[in-house]
C-alpha cells in the first residue's frame, strides 16, 4: 500500500497545545499543506495574533512574527511595503481583527494592501477564557454576556467578510468553515486562491473561517462542530463574498484530495 | 473497491472523536485505555472495510493519522 | 554643502532621508504636520521607498514594526498625545530589538493640551514610557542643524544598538526655520540589516516573537537588554557644557529651553555673574557623571525646563545631595522668554549669596 495522507512537510512535529476539536489546529495543517504546494516556503512570512494560535511559529515552519493585539495587519503592511517579494499572510482571531484591530483591518483592506488575512472566527475571545467578541451570537451566552448577548445593550455580530467586501481595496474575500471534510477541502480551496491573489499582486485577500472553540462553548468537540453548521452559518453564510481577480479556479486538484 | 488502512498516534489523539463521526465505514472506534496525557484516544478497527479515502486524516485537528491505500 | 534654510521639522525629513528611511509612517497632528508631509512629498517617490499616513498612530508604529522586521531603515513621527499611542508598539520594538526612530515634536500636556511647544514629555521618554523593564535612547536637539544632526545619528544608533530610538524635540523647534547644512548624502543603496525577517530562502525559518511562557527566559532578555543598556550608558552620552568652567551657578537645559537659557547666561555673564549651562544630548542615557564632575566645583544648580519638574529628578539623583537644586519651569505650551531666565538666574544668584 502506499501511504497517501501524512503530516506535512512544513507542519512541525510539535504537539499542537490546541484543545481537542479545535479549529485551529485543522486550519495551520491546511496552511502548512499550501505553502509547500505552492512553493514560497522561502518567501511566506505569517503574523500570529495574541490569542490561542499565539504559539502557531511552533507549528508552521515558515518565518514569522508576533504582532501586538489586532495589529496584524498594520504589521503585514509594513513588512509587505518594506519587502513586495514576501509572501505576507496574517492569521487572526476574531477579537484580534473584528474589534481591536478593526482600524487596521479596514484600511490594509481599503489601501488594497497585497497581503492575505486568514480571519478565524469562532465566535469568542478563546485564550483569554471565553468573553464575547465582535461576532458573538444573539443570546449566545459567554462570560462578559453570562445572560446571552443582546442587541440593545451589546449590538449584533459583525459582518468582516460582507463590510470589508465593501472596498474596492479588498479584491477577494470568502467565508468557509471547518466543520466538515467538504468544508475543510473548500476552506484550502479558498487560502489558495487568497495567497494566490497576492502572489499576482492584485490587493487584499482575506478567507474568514468558521472554526469550532469547543471549551469556550462548553460543548463536545463532535457537539461543536455541528453546531457551526447548524447555528453559525445562519448568522455568517458560507460562500463567495467577493472576488474581482479573475484566477480562474482551476489551481487546488490536490485539494479536493 | 480499494483496500486502505490507517495508523493513528495514539499518544498524539486528543479523543476528539471527530474521524469517527465522518469515517463513513465505522472504522474508527474509542480505545479502552488512556493515553499518557490522560486522553482517551480512538483507535482503528482494522477490519478489512477501510477504502483509505482519508475523510478522517482531513479532519483530525492534531494530525495524527496516516493513511494508507492500494 | 552650502546651507539652506529649513523648518524644523522639514530637516528631520531631510536628514531621514539622506540616512536611507525606506520607509515612514505617520499621521497628521500639530506641531509636526510638515514632517509628515515633507516625507510624502519626498520620499513616496523614491524607489524602492514607502510613505503611508496610516489611520492611527497606533497603526504608524506597528508598520514600524513591520518594515523593521523587514531589516530596512524606518522611521514615524508624532507629538506628544499620539506617542502616548505608541508606548505598546515601542515596548515591542525593544523587546524584540528591532531599530526604529521614532520623533516626537512635543506639545502641551496633559490630555489634548495644547498646539505650542513643552518638554512634558521627559519622563514618558526617558523611562521607556511603555510597560516592562526597557529604555530607548532619547535625543535632544536644540536647534534645526541638531535637529538634522541628531536625525541621522539616530538612524545609526539605533541600528548599532538594536534599539529603538526616540527624538524630543518640541512645537518650537519644529517650527522654526533656521540655517542647516546636512552632512550627508542620501546613500546609492538603500541599507538592509542582516538577518531580517524576509522568508526562509537558504536557511531553517525563524519567528520572532517577545512573548514567552517561562518566566527564566523573560528573565533572561531583561538582563541581556540591561547589559546591553549599561553599554550604551558607558559609551554615549553627549552633553554640551557651556562655560562652565568657572560658574558659581549652572543651569541644567536641554531642548529649547536650553536656546533660551543661553540668552539668559549671555546677559547675566554681561553682569559679571559667573552662570553656566550643562545641555543634555542624550537625555537618556543621561550625563550624570558630567554633572557629578560639575558639582566638584559649583554647588548650585538651576534646573529650567518647560514642564513641572521631569529632567529635575535625573539631575537629583545624579548629584545625590552633591549640591543645591533649584528648579523653574513654565508647564503648557508657554514658552519662557531669555529675560525671565535671566531674572530667576539672577535673583538666585543674589539670593544664595554667589560671587
Amino acid at each position: 500500500m502506499n501511504k497517501i495522507y501524512a503530516r506535512p512537510r512544513l507542519l512541525r512535529k510539535t504537539p499542537f497545545h490546541y484543545c481537542a476539536g479545535c479549529g485551529h489546529s485543522v486550519i495551520h495543517r491546511i496552511v502548512a499543506e499550501l505553502i509547500d504546494e505552492m512553493n514560497i516556503h522561502d518567501k511566506a512570512i505569517g503574523i500570529p495574533p495574541p490569542g490561542c494560535a499565539v504559539f502557531a511559529y511552533y507549528y508552521l515552519d515558515v518565518d514569522m512574527a508576533e504582532s501586538a493585539h489586532g495589529r496584524g495587519m498594520a504589521v503585514a503592511t509594513g513588512l509587505k511595503r518594506a519587502n513586495p517579494e514576501a509572501i505576507v499572510f496574517t492569521y487572526q482571531g476574531d477579537g484580534d481583527l473584528a474589534a481591536i484591530g478593526i482600524a487596521e483591518a479596514i484600511h490594509a483592506a481599503n489601501r488594497g494592501e497585497k497581503i492575505t488575512s486568514i480571519f478565524v472566527n469562532n465566535a469568542v475571545y478563546g485564550m483569554t477564557g471565553g468573553q464575547m467578541a465582535p461576532t458573538t451570537l444573539l443570546d449566545m451566552k459567554t462570560t462578559t454576556s453570562p445572560y446571552g448577548r443582546d442587541a440593545a445593550l451589546e449590538g449584533n455580530p459583525i459582518k468582516m467578510s460582507e463590510m470589508l467586501a465593501l472596498l474596492k481595496g479588498a479584491v477577494y474575500i470568502e467565508r468557509t468553515a471547518v466543520d466538515s471534510p467538504a468544508n475543510i477541502r473548500k476552506t484550502k480551496k479558498a487560502i489558495r486562491k487568497a495567497l494566490q491573489t497576492q502572489i499576482n499582486g492584485l490587493g487584499f485577500s482575506m478567507v474568514e473561517i468558521l472554526a469550532p472553540c469547543p471549551t469556550n462553548w462548553k460543548m463536545s468537540p463532535v457537539e461543536s462542530w455541528q453546531w457551526v453548521g447548524k447555528v453559525m452559518t445562519k448568522e455568517f453564510p458560507l460562500g463567495l463574498i467577493k472576488d474581482t481577480t479573475g484566477i480562474k479556479d482551476t489551481a487546488g486538484e490536490k485539494d479536493a484530495d | 473497491m480499494k483496500k486502505g488502512y490507517i495508523e493513528i498516534n495514539q499518544e498524539l489523539c486528543k479523543g476528539c472523536q471527530i474521524c469517527m463521526t465522518f469515517c463513513p465505514k465505522g472504522s474508527i472506534s474509542p480505545s479502552d485505555k488512556l493515553n499518557s496525557s490522560g486522553y482517551l484516544p480512538v483507535r482503528f478497527n482494522d477490519d478489512g472495510e477501510c477504502t483509505g479515502c482519508a475523510t478522517c486524516a482531513v479532519v483530525c485537528p492534531d494530525v495524527v493519522i496516516e493513511v494508507y491505500r492500494d | 554643502m552650502t546651507k539652506v534654510l529649513m523648518y524644523g521639522n522639514e530637516a528631520i525629513g531631510e536628514a531621514a532621508i539622506r540616512a536611507g528611511c525606506q520607509c515612514y509612517f505617520g499621521y497628521p497632528i500639530t506641531p509636526q504636520n510638515e514632517l509628515t508631509e515633507y516625507m510624502a512629498a519626498n520620499l513616496s517617490r523614491k524607489k524602492g521607498c514607502t510613505f503611508i499616513q496610516a489611520e492611527s498612530e497606533i497603526a504608524a508604529i506597528n508598520m514600524v514594526y513591520g518594515a523593521s522586521l523587514a531589516g530596512v531603515r524606518t522611521m514615524t513621527s508624532s507629538s506628544s498625545p499620539g506617542i502616548s499611542l505608541k508606548q505598546e508598539g515601542i515596548s515591542y520594538l525593544a523587546a524584540c530589538e528591532l531599530p526604529a526612530v521614532i520623533v516626537n515634536m512635543s506639545r502641551g500636556g496633559p490630555g489634548l493640551g495644547s498646539i505650542a511647544a513643552a518638554q512634558s514629555d521627559y519622563f514618558q521618554a526617558t523611562r521607556g514610557g511603555g510597560h516592562g523593564d526597557y529604555r530607548t535612547i532619547v535625543l535632544g536637539p536644540s536647534s534645526v542643524q541638531e535637529l538634522a544632526d541628531l536625525t541621522h545619528r539616530a538612524f545609526d544608533l539605533s541600528d548599532q544598538y538594536r534599539i529603538p530610538v526616540m527624538i524630543l524635540g518640541d512645537g518650537m523647534l519644529g517650527q522654526m526655520k533656521e540655517p542647516v547644512e546636512f552632512k550627508h548624502e542620501a546613500p546609492a543603496e538603500l541599507p538592509l540589516r542582516a538577518h531580517a525577517l524576509r522568508g526562509a530562502k537558504g536557511r531553517p525559518s525563524k519567528y520572532v516573537k517577545s512573548l514567552t511562557s517561562n518566566p527564566i527566559e523573560l528573565e533572561e532578555l531583561n538582563w541581556s537588554l540591561y547589559r546591553r543598556y549599561q553599554l550604551i550608558k558607558k559609551k554615549e552620552v553627549a552633553y554640551e557644557a557651556f562655560q562652565c568652567e568657572d560658574a558659581e551657578l549652572i543651569i541644567v537645559a536641554f531642548g529649547i529651553a536650553a536656546r533660551i537659557a543661553k540668552g539668559a547666561i549671555k546677559n547675566a555673564r554681561a553682569e559679571g555673574m559667573k552662570v553656566g549651562m550643562l545641555r543634555p544630548i542624550t537625555l537618556w542615557p543621561f550625563p550624570s557623571e558630567k554633572i557629578q564632575e560639575l558639582a566638584k566645583n559649583t554647588k548650585h544648580f538651576l534646573v529650567f525646563e518647560m514642564n513641572m519638574g521631569q529632567m529635575l529628578e535625573d539631575v537629583q539623583l545624579a548629584l545625590a545631595g552633591n549640591g543645591e537644586i533649584s528648579f523653574y519651569g513654565r508647564p503648557g505650551g508657554v514658552i519662557p522668554t531669555p529675560s525671565e531666565v535671566f531674572r530667576v538666574a539672577s535673583r538666585l544668584y543674589c539670593q544664595k549669596g554667589l560671587k
